[in-house]
């Protein structure tokens, strides 16, 4: 038992399959940078693709006073999945790539491990936003420069400077169409993370 | 689907059914829960015959949730928005016809050993 899920309503236990544990890192990045790619290189399903419906209510809270039509627009966000052992899986959302659905990035952040930042070194500025977005909410994150044929080669000092990173940021230079180069970003976070929480909790608190 | 003005009815069209006659115009879950999108739905009980506001919808993430399913793949299967979604979970916990599980919120000894464990998974990729 990995842990104790929090309690739910109703009973029910004893009949249904224990109910697994899912975790889930985010993947960010400008439009166009692949992210979707990223996911589908290392998920085990095809990615699945979820909408939220929004309305001008939760795009702006501040200027839409008086503003008679309501107006729907539809946000997709590709996920896939990684069965990390029976009962533990790890899920990958691509945010929306559009800066006015940040609301949506609270939710997608809430209780996420950490991210994956992809940058494009064509179009490096596209990834300043989602960068400012987890430095200012805490979520760790590394970098993948994702290697098109055509773009620049610049070493991960290079990026690092560009995008103003603390020092403990990953960079990491990936091909995000290639499984192993996907998977390396991702255990580069995780190794990050396991770095940061030991650095939290000192004092022999691990025993593995 | 075949029949008759059939060729306007596919995906790229969209649904037939709006989604606000799904969730009978409701916004939110009527339980006080926020289906989280990592949340893990189990089905608990299935609901007697006629039951009231048990629709198609309902029927169709119990079957789904027999082995249960996170909230966002429940969203993507169903081909239907997150925020009908989480309505119709809202009903079906009000009926206790499922049970809702939020990610894990660890302590600081679990979270290492989740961490650990996320990293050999990968690595056994």
């Amino acid at each position: 038992m990995v842990s104790k899920p929090s309690e739910n309503a109703g009973p029910g236990e004893d009949s249904a399959p224990a109910a697994p544990v899912a975790v889930k890192i985010l993947v960010a990045g400008g439009f166009g940078v692949g992210k979707t790619t990223l996911v589908g290189a290392v998920s085990e399903i095809r990615p699945l693709q979820t909408e939220e419906l929004l309305t001008d209510r939760s795009v702006g809270v501040d200027d839409t006073e008086g503003i008679e039509q309501k107006t729907t627009t539809t946000v997709a966000m590709d996920f896939g999945r990684i069965t990390i052992r029976d009962g533990l899986v790890l899920y990958l959302f691509g945010t929306p790539g559009q800066d006015r659905f940040w609301f949506m990035w609270d939710e997608l952040s809430y209780g996420a491990l950490g991210a994956v930042v992809l940058a494009d070194t064509r179009r490096l500025a596209d990834c300043f936003p989602a960068v400012d977005y987890f430095e200012n909410r805490g979520l760790p994150f590394v970098i993948g420069v994702n290697c098109f044929d055509d773009g620049y080669d610049y070493t991960t000092e290079e990026i690092r400077d560009a995008l103003d990173l603390r020092p403990d940021t990953p960079v990491v230079l990936c091909d995000v169409r290639e499984r192993a180069s996907g998977k390396e970003v991702l255990t580069t976070l995780v190794k990050h993370l396991l770095s940061i929480h030991e650095a939290q909790n000192p004092a022999g608190a691990t025993a593995g | 689907m075949t029949g008759p003005g059939s060729e306007w009815l596919d995906d790229e069209a969209g649904p037939i059914v709006r989604s606000y006659a799904l969730t009978r115009g409701r916004a939110r879950p009527a339980a006080g829960e926020g289906f989280d999108m990592i949340t893990i739905v189990s089905t608990a009980a299935r609901p007697r015959s006629g039951s009231p506001g048990i629709g198609p919808e309902h029927l169709d993430i119990l079957e789904m949730c027999v082995q249960p399913q996170p909230v966002a793949e429940i969203a993507a299967r169903m081909k239907l928005p997150l925020v009908v979604v989480r309505v119709l979970l809202g009903d079906l916990l009000h009926h206790r016809l499922i049970t809702a599980t939020r990610p894990p919120q660890e302590s600081p000894l679990s979270k290492e050993r989740l961490l650990r464990e996320v990293l050999h998974g990968l690595q056994a990729l």
